[in-house]
């Protein structure tokens, strides 16, 4: 189950553990990245805790979680080439993985349709 | 308030830019490549950059100099015909109201001022008129930048005199066809010129100059990431009224006649620090472990705050995050360890002499 936030993270919902990364219009607007801080697997965080940083040339932006529950695996590896970090990889460009203590968290988000409308 | 509109508006739009409000106008933060491609290639190649937000004032007649002069620690009269200077607007606590250049051509002082700051300069020099002095605000005037290494070839094909022209000179250029005045400058370190025309012309030259192959099309963004590197100043960040020129790293705009006179405004705090230095002066800082520090961050050293960052963010020709900041002068030093802090956490940084990346301007 994919859904967005206000705040242009996307979270995908497979069982109980759920993927978090920000969305194409997201890194689009960001422009170039410049640095990223990721959380640290095993923390616990609740549902709008900012728990990542995108800098790009011109700014620093918080990357909120989208639900509560404990980070389990965070992508270490987009971090070896920031440039790849593009709107056409924001899939593989997922930040963490989160083990969600409550999935009624996510009705509030959008679907992707609502999501698209909201940023068209 | 609607924002105003350059005569370029068009152009960036049919050239894939992002526009951002900026000063109250509609500006391009970047075109489709991104601010990092558009700084690497003006320092490369040649950026073009629509800088028709600032604006262009024009005093004539026989007390223009001395106008200035009341506003300005530049010798007016040192300016010779065809010369560029930098200047300062002054309050009378020697801080700096705004920075501007001023030109000398055709026996016309050419101005121009920060799109920020034009309104409050413009109420400044209209309070300081006489019977002596006309101002002419020329808002019927675009401007470009044209910057970096390969700009004196590219104005050259389109059919610019580079002859015995350099670095803070004026003249007046046919450029494919249209009457510019070009001046040898910028705000980018770079070799590189700005152009101002008829905004009716300003289209079709702009799209002229696009359309060489050395030329990238350039936003706001690239200008600020550049200027960071070039270690210039951007008012309201590196210059406000609290802040001096001797703080800013700017005696060079401190004209010898002048402080010799001492009949500048703020003058008697100006040269007191001209003789005996700051409490804080403007350094470059390189922070260290890839993480950017922005404007408004702390400085610190054993837990005291020593200073504070002014502007920050990535410099692309570094290939690392760079900012500009005050610290007291006794850790000035180029290498100093100092840590800023950044939402709460500290990231060490490194002071470092200005500019960030060499200037590389034709001087005669």
């Amino acid at each position: 189950m994919l859904r967005y936030t206000e705040d242009h993270e996307w979270i995908n919902l497979e069982g109980d553990t759920a993927t978090v990364g920000i969305s194409p219009h997201a890194i689009e607007q960001l422009g170039d990245i410049v640095f990223v801080e990721l959380p640290e697997a095993g923390n616990t965080v609740a549902r709008g805790d900012a728990v990542a940083v995108f800098e790009s040339v011109k700014a620093a932006s918080d990357i909120y979680s989208p639900a509560s529950g404990e980070i389990t695996e965070v992508n270490e590896t987009m971090l070896d080439d920031l440039s790849s970090i593009t709107p056409d990889r924001a899939t593989e460009s997922w930040l963490f993985k989160i083990k969600i203590e409550d999935s009624s968290e996510l009705d509030e988000l959008m679907d992707e349709d609502a999501y698209k409308s909201m940023i068209a | 308030m609607e924002s105003s509109r350059t005569p370029l508006h068009d152009f960036h739009l049919a050239h894939g830019a992002r526009m951002v409000p900026f000063a109250g106008w509609d500006m391009p933060v970047q075109y489709a490549d991104g601010i990092r491609a558009e700084h690497l290639a003006t320092r490369a190649s040649t950026g073009l950059f629509d800088v028709s937000h600032m604006a262009q004032v024009w005093l004539t007649g026989p007390g223009a100099g001395a106008m200035l002069e009341r506003l300005t620690p530049t010798d007016t009269g040192a300016i010779a015909e065809g010369r560029v200077r930098y200047s300062l607007f002054l309050n009378d606590a020697g801080g700096v109201l705004d920075d501007l250049m001023i030109a000398r051509h055709n026996d016309i002082l050419q101005l121009v001022v920060n799109a920020g700051r034009a309104d409050h300069d413009i109420g400044l020099l209209r309070a300081s008129l006489d019977s002596s002095v006309t101002m002419d605000v020329r808002s019927d005037l675009a401007l470009l930048a044209l910057q970096g290494p390969a700009s004196p070839q590219v104005l050259a094909r389109l059919g610019g005199d580079l002859d015995g022209f350099t670095f803070m000179q004026i003249r007046n250029m046919t450029l494919a066809g249209t009457e510019c005045v070009v001046t040898r400058s910028g705000y980018t370190g770079e070799d590189g010129f700005e152009i101002s025309m008829p905004a009716s012309h300003a289209p079709d030259l702009a799209s002229a100059i696009a359309a060489d192959a050395d030329v990238t099309l350039a936003g706001l963004g690239a200008r600020d990431t550049l200027r960071l590197e070039a270690g210039l100043p951007l008012w309201g960040h590196e210059l406000d009224e609290s802040i001096t020129p001797i703080a800013a790293g700017l005696r060079f705009a401190l004209s010898k006649r002048r402080r010799e006179a001492g009949d500048f405004p703020g003058a008697a705090t100006i040269m007191a620090e001209w003789n005996n230095g700051t409490a804080r002066i403007l350094t470059g800082l390189l922070p260290q472990g890839g993480r950017p520090v922005r404007d408004g961050a702390e400085l610190a050293l054993d837990g005291k705050t020593v200073g504070a960052v002014t502007s920050g963010g990535f410099a692309p020709t570094l290939d690392a995050p760079a900012a500009l900041g005050f610290v007291d002068a006794g850790l000035a030093a180029p290498g100093t360890n100092l840590m800023a802090v950044v939402r709460g956490r500290e990231t060490p940084v490194v002071t470092a002499a200005l500019p960030l990346v060499p200037h590389r301007y034709v001087r005669n």
